[in-house]
């Protein structure tokens, strides 16, 4: 190696590495505060303490917005892994006209700003006279979820040797049961992960629901927000912590299903 | 040949027929509603008019922010693709644990949500955080200067949210690139440099095309970073149109910014897709 080529690797390791540290740092500080003994965010903090997590259990409104995110990040999830995988299916199986379209069409609003998607959404549910907070965000969430489940769903099955298929049927499986046996097994991976970052960006999803949250029904993040504007302390950070922990578990379990390195294709 | 094809096309109508339900329900609660919102821009007292427009681009402010929306998301963008380029070749090299080390920092924090991160970046930005201890204790600064609140404060934690969106579209590309390419350009005696430019670069185009896109589309219509590490007085599109329609009610001035920001939105998506496109044909 030449003298440039060994500079240019050094810079190239040492720009990654101050990257990890760059990303990991809002973890990092989040964890570390959660469990530091200071109420204004010292650091290093001045002594260890559990208070922030002893405090969540009977912090205003925490639960009731937990539970609200977590029902409507499943449903919406299940709905479009069903609608989104019958989709898929077409567009990866079918010969018909305008799949491109239809494919950027239905993966359109991850590219979309989150906050006029909103409005349209609360303007458009308006207008039907849908006034249900819960069900209203059940809809909307929906079409956050959808684009992460037909973008993962469509490349996974375009991959698919569907000959699989017609072999096991050849061999005396009904085509339900080819289907069931052969296409899904072979798909789950494809499924739980893209199941898991539909559900985790509506679990994170602010400015979609900003719009359909009221003083009685609020999702994880706005409740999150109004914390933070209002009366910061770490409990915040605990809260914080305790959804990275849950993300960690998720990632593990990708790992193991998947694989990290497939993951990061996605 | 006749019942065959029949049945072929039997076939193909039935496989289209999964994709309705989906469709059905994106045009209903998607499409139909942005269209509505798009309409309703053009919509005065009576019928059709410009005038939400016009008094819109005639207001020196509007522009201002404009103008602070694209800076802001530029500077992201430029910033993610400089440090984030490198990494993605980092990542392309490294093997077992270092790979998986990597993966993880990039990952990880891509799950996290929003409103936890621009928290810490709260902490972290303050006058007496970390940034501004290290640039005390490294002599850059004599006294300990506030960063949360400012354009920089915005810029540190913009980048950070998005650079992973930078990082996987390269390393995706790069990880396709046969290595033997660089070596067989040093044989036929290129230089470093010339490799560089001439071989590395074009070969990550597309990566750095759709990760700068997405990056810069992103950046331009993030709202609770601005929110939370700039505040009030300085003003995006998105910060706009969420004022105009939670703060101020003002439905008619909310739909004329929303769709400037869509219009925005939907011209960087369809630069890059035809940008990506004719470096496809190019090749």
């Amino acid at each position: 190696m030449t003298l440039a080529e060994r500079s240019a690797t050094a810079v190239v390791w040492t720009i990654a590495g101050a990257v990890t540290v760059f990303l990991l740092t809002p973890l990092v500080v989040t964890v570390i505060v959660s469990f530091g003994s200071s109420a204004i965010f010292t650091l290093p903090p001045p002594g260890w303490s559990m208070r922030w997590y002893e405090r969540l259990a009977n912090l205003r409104g925490l639960s009731s917005a937990l539970a609200v995110s977590f029902q409507v990040g499943l449903l919406a999830t299940a709905a479009s892994l069903l609608l989104g995988g019958m989709a898929s299916i077409a567009l990866a199986r079918g010969r018909f006209a305008g799949r491109e379209t239809i494919l950027a069409f239905l993966t359109s609003p991850l590219m979309l700003p989150g906050l006029v998607l909103g409005i349209a959404l609360l303007q458009g549910m308006r207008f039907a006279g849908l006034r249900d907070v819960w069900t209203s965000l059940v809809i909307a969430h929906v079409i956050i979820t959808m684009p992460y489940v037909v973008r993962t769903l469509y490349s996974a099955l375009t991959l698919f040797d569907f000959s699989l298929v017609d072999a096991a049927r050849t061999l005396g499986c009904s085509y339900p049961a080819a289907i069931g046996r052969v296409l899904l097994p072979n798909l789950a991976p494809a499924f739980v992960t893209s199941g898991i970052f539909a559900f985790l960006a509506s679990m994170d999803n602010y400015a979609i629901s900003i719009f359909f949250t009221n003083a009685w029904t609020k999702t994880l993040p706005i409740q999150m927000l109004n914390y933070v504007e209002e009366q910061p302390d770490p409990t915040i950070a605990a809260i914080s912590s305790l959804l990275i922990g849950l993300v960690l578990v998720l990632l593990l379990i990708c790992e193991r299903v998947v694989g990290l390195r497939r993951l990061a294709e996605i | 040949m006749i019942a065959a094809l029949k049945n072929r096309l039997a076939r193909m109508d039935r496989i289209a027929i999964l994709a309705v339900p989906a469709l059905v329900y994106m045009i209903a609660i998607f499409a139909i509603p942005v269209a509505g919102l798009l309409l309703r821009s053009f919509s005065g007292p009576d019928g059709f008019t410009l005038a939400g427009y016009v008094s819109f681009l005639g207001d020196a402010f509007n522009w201002r922010v404009i103008g602070n929306t694209l800076r802001v998301a530029a500077i992201t963008t430029l910033i993610c693709l400089a440090i984030g380029y490198p990494t993605a070749v980092a990542l392309s090299r490294a093997r077992g644990f270092v790979q998986v080390a990597l993966l993880v920092a990039i990952i990880l924090p891509l799950s996290v949500g929003v409103v936890v991160k621009a928290f810490a970046w709260q902490i972290v930005l303050r006058r007496d955080g970390i940034v501004a201890n290290i640039l005390v204790g490294l002599g850059v600064w004599d006294t300990p200067q506030l960063l949360l609140f400012t354009e920089t404060g915005l810029v540190v934690g913009a980048a950070n949210l998005f650079l992973p969106f930078m990082i996987l579209p390269i390393y995706s590309v790069l990880k396709l690139v046969d290595p033997n390419i660089q070596d067989a350009a040093a044989t036929l005696g290129a230089s470093p440099v010339y490799r560089f430019f001439k071989v590395a670069l074009p070969l990550a185009m597309p990566g750095i095309v759709s990760g700068s896109s997405i990056v810069f589309s992103l950046a331009v219509s993030m709202y609770v970073i601005p929110s939370l590490l700039i505040g009030d007085r300085f003003q995006t599109l998105a910060t706009l149109v969420g004022r105009s329609f939670l703060l101020m009610r003002n439905e008619q001035l909310g739909a004329v910014t929303a769709s400037v920001l869509l219009a925005l939105a939907l011209a960087i998506v369809a630069f890059s897709s035809w940008a990506v496109r004719r470096k496809g044909d190019s090749r």
